[in-house]
């Protein structure tokens, strides 16, 4: 089975980098570009984690985090935190709302690759 | 009179004693002839001795009667006169010559009483003399304190423990009126003035709260107890509070750790705080967006390095970077913009006029090393913002070495400006400087005669965010040192900020007011002198308020501890809503156009309701004044429930005779100078003259307190007269 990821940023430039590598990891990506959105596509695509920029129009990452966890639904939806947020405080307030893990951004793309499989259970391609 | 009696008694003791003496010689000699001898003498002696021996009686007591009133005279009423007069001199401050008279030993003690009577004159004038200095001195060290106050750019107050304004210098005072809910109306004396609560403006608990801390302090024997707090006001803007205490003083009998009241500092941080608050967003803002453009950058240039990208996949990934490169760029450069003014500088600099700091350095430069200095391109008209201590080291500094090591002949100070910055050059003409030697120059602690300071010329400039270098002009054969210094902005409003209305030093300090303690008791049992008074007068459209005339204008002057504090003043004219009687105009002066866009009755009340609050009301007639106050008691909600004096009512009660108590009369009688009468100021500032003038009257008349005072008033002829 293939793995649906969402990239949930508002920013195209990230999201550029971000879809090439995954597809090119092997993943079905899809792309929401704020808060909102992100949430009707988690509920509709069902993905299996979800790449959350924390800075969003309409609503945050936390937020968006915080709706996941409390949905029956959906709330097993693995969450990695992207961030441009680096204090300690944020990170805190990350894992508070329910997020799997965080990254700083800037942050190596390998890096990410292996926190994503790390998340998914899945070995690579 | 005793003195009289004992004279009499003298004389009839002395007749006594004249007959026992003549009976006794009588009967001795009686006793001593024969029986044969008596026998001729009987009949002899017998008609004729009896009226002899009376008669020689009577001789003896005349001549006796004669020389006890000469001796009387002379021991006994002199030395009675003289006590008497003495006892004058004793009880009173009388001083004159007593004529020495009687005997010797009297005239010896007058002598020596009038010795003493010198003495204790020159005594008391000397005592009176140290008074009077001591008392100049005091009042010298009084002013040279308001004078210091009323110089410093920090508003300062100074309260009893009781929260009772003492002093507070022109800072605070326009301060407190950009603090009152209605500035335009009381210009802030609705708040600040002498004798008045600074808890209408502070929370009382806050203050309690750092008086305690104060208090801990001082008796943990810290060396320097004071304390601060912030606090917000009712217009939303942030007091940084500081306060010190003031503590008994040497002489009393209180410990000195006890408190005598405390002073306040207050700063007004919104603004430092909102600059505060912007820059820290600007940095955040920068920190987090750098932080998502490099994300995007990185994981861009990550992905071109995939080997088997297709061309156009390539050109994706390339735009992005250049894109946020761009990105960055700007944002960079707009925070530099935004920040620079605010991240100008940290050392606390003040604005200083450049002219002023040129003419300082010249002065110490040709004071110190006689060096001529010019100063002929001097930009008259740049504000600084300077160190001017540290500065003028570095110029003098520079122009030691200058003289040292080159043996200039004379320099020049320019001063001019430069795109929002002002140079201070030290010009001289002839050799430059090696790189080296400057560098040398710029980081060497200075040294400037035998001084020395570790602070180098870096250090100085690096205070003002500056710069400094060193340039040639090989046109003008001109070398010279330059240093960019931040520009201040031009204080014009320095002459502005002086207080107007007052040819004197206004009346900013009330120290009595220390003294003063609050009274749980009724102001009824207060003396009248220490009360505090709001004198007031108002004009009108008419004289009925209850067929709808109006106040047009209310003037109202404070007296605080028998002070009429000429500056502490309330001056507002009123739109009345309806049109002005004809007649009326030539009295109070005031002219319907004058009063159209003024504020209405419903918001001058209760400024003048504030400005008057804690306060006995005092008026002319001010039954008919306080009439118009209540009619609009319920509809402004303000009701002017204090105490009220009518000077006229007292006037009649202190000169019952006079015929006429209208205020130009009670003037001329108490020669009170009537300036602007018929305006409600003019004729509030005559009333309260006035009544400063009736409380040592009413003092003579045994009016003493506030409730005497107005029982005796209602009980005047006057005090029936109903408007």
């Amino acid at each position: 089975m293939i793995e649906k990821i969402l990239i949930a940023d508002d920013e195209p430039n990230i999201v550029i980098s971000l879809e090439f590598l995954l597809k090119r990891e092997g993943f079905e990506v899809s792309v929401a570009r704020d808060g909102q959105e992100a949430l009707d596509a988690i509920r509709r695509d069902r993905p299996q984690l979800v790449l959350l920029d924390v800075m969003m129009p309409k609503k945050s990452g936390y937020d968006v985090c915080q709706e996941v966890r409390a949905d029956e639904l959906i709330k097993g939806t693995k969450i990695l935190m992207l961030t441009a947020r680096g204090r300690e405080l944020d990170i805190a307030k990350g894992s508070a709302m329910g997020a799997d893990d965080y990254m700083t951004k800037p942050f190596s793309t390998k890096e990410l690759v292996l926190k994503v499989r790390e998340l998914l259970g899945s070995p690579g391609p | 009179m005793k003195s009289d009696q004992r004279f009499l008694y003298a004389i009839v003791a002395a007749a006594a004693a004249v007959a026992v003496w003549i009976a006794f010689t009588g009967f001795m000699l009686w006793s001593a002839l024969e029986p044969a001898e008596r026998q001729p003498l009987a009949p002899l002696l017998g008609e004729r001795l009896g009226p002899l021996v009376v008669l020689a009686w009577l001789v003896a007591v005349g001549l006796l009667a004669l020389a006890l009133r000469r001796g009387y005279r002379h021991f006994v009423a002199q030395p009675a006169r003289l006590l008497e007069q003495a006892q004058v001199m004793l009880g009173t401050d009388v001083q004159r010559e007593l004529t020495p008279a009687g005997s010797p030993e009297n005239q010896a003690l007058t002598k020596t009483i009038n010795e003493l009577v010198r003495h204790r004159a020159q005594l008391r004038g000397e005592i009176e003399e140290k008074v009077q200095e001591a008392s100049r001195d005091i009042e010298q060290e009084r002013n040279r304190l308001a004078a210091l106050m009323s110089e410093l750019s920090q508003s300062v107050v100074v309260c009893n423990l009781n929260g009772r304004i003492l002093l507070y210098n022109h800072r605070a005072r326009s301060l407190f009126r950009a603090l009152s809910p209605t500035p335009a109306l009381a210009q802030g004396a609705d708040l600040m003035g002498l004798g008045r609560s600074i808890y209408a403006v502070l929370d009382r608990r806050l203050v309690d709260h750092a008086l305690e801390n104060i208090r801990q302090r001082l008796q943990r024997g810290f060396a320097d107890p004071s304390a601060q707090f912030v606090t917000t006001t009712p217009a939303g803007q942030l007091l940084r509070v500081q306060m010190a205490p003031v503590r008994g003083s040497e002489g009393d009998p209180t410990p000195t750790s006890e408190l005598g009241g405390f002073v306040l500092m207050f700063d007004d941080i919104t603004q430092a705080l909102e600059e505060e608050g912007l820059r820290d967003k600007l940095i955040q803002g920068l920190t987090d967006r750098s932080r998502a453009s490099l994300a995007n950058i990185q994981a861009a240039i990550e992905m071109l390095d995939y080997p088997d990208l297709e061309a156009g996949q390539r050109a994706r990934f390339q735009a992005v970077i250049r894109d946020e490169v761009r990105a960055m760029s700007e944002r960079i450069q707009d925070l530099a913009a935004r920040t620079a003014q605010g991240l100008k500088t940290r050392w606390p600099l003040e604005d200083m006029l450049g002219a002023d700091l040129v003419s300082a350095a010249a002065r110490r430069i040709e004071a110190l090393y006689r060096l001529p200095v010019g100063s002929d391109r001097v930009d008259a008209a740049l504000w600084l913002k300077v160190d001017s201590f540290s500065l003028l080291q570095a110029l003098t500094y520079l122009a030691g070495r200058l003289l040292d090591e080159f043996a200039v002949r004379s320099v020049q100070l320019r001063l001019t400006p430069a795109s929002g910055r002002a140079q201070l050059d030290l010009v001289w003409s002839g050799q430059a400087v090696s790189t080296e030697t400057m560098m040398n120059w710029e980081m060497d602690p200075m040294r400037i005669g035998q001084d020395s300071t570790p602070l180098t010329v870096r250090d100085v400039v690096d205070r003002h965010s500056g710069e400094f270098w060193f340039q040639r002009e090989r046109v003008r054969n001109e070398v010279f040192f330059r240093f960019v210094l931040p520009l201040a902005a031009p204080h014009a409003e320095l002459a502005a900020s002086v207080p107007a209305g007052g040819e004197s030093r206004p009346e900013y300090y009330d120290f009595d007011l220390f003294q003063t303690s609050e009274c749980s008791r009724e102001l009824d049992e207060h003396a009248l002198a220490e009360l505090t008074y709001t004198v007031f007068d108002t004009e009108t459209t008419g004289l009925d308020p209850s067929r709808g005339d109006e106040i047009i204008q209310i003037g109202a002057v404070r007296i605080v501890n028998g002070k009429l504090l000429t500056q502490e003043v309330f001056e507002q004219l009123i739109d009345p809503r309806r049109p002005i009687s004809r007649e009326s105009i030539p009295i109070h002066g005031i002219r319907p156009e004058m009063l159209s866009g003024k504020p209405t009755i419903d918001q001058v009340l209760p400024a003048f309701h504030a400005f008057a609050q804690d306060t006995v009301l005092v008026a002319h007639n001010a039954a008919f004044d306080m009439r118009f106050l209540q009619m609009k008691e319920q509809r402004t909600g303000v009701s002017f429930d204090q105490p009220v004096l009518d000077t006229l009512l007292l006037s009649a009660l202190v000169h019952p005779n006079q015929e006429s108590h209208h205020l130009e009369a009670i003037a001329e009688r108490f020669d009170v100078t009537v300036a602007g009468r018929h305006t409600a100021m003019g004729d509030a500032m005559v009333a309260a003259q006035i009544f400063l003038k009736l409380i040592p009257l009413l003092h003579e008349h045994g009016i003493h307190t506030l409730g005497q005072a107005r029982a005796a008033a209602q009980e005047t002829y006057y005090a029936r007269v109903r408007y």
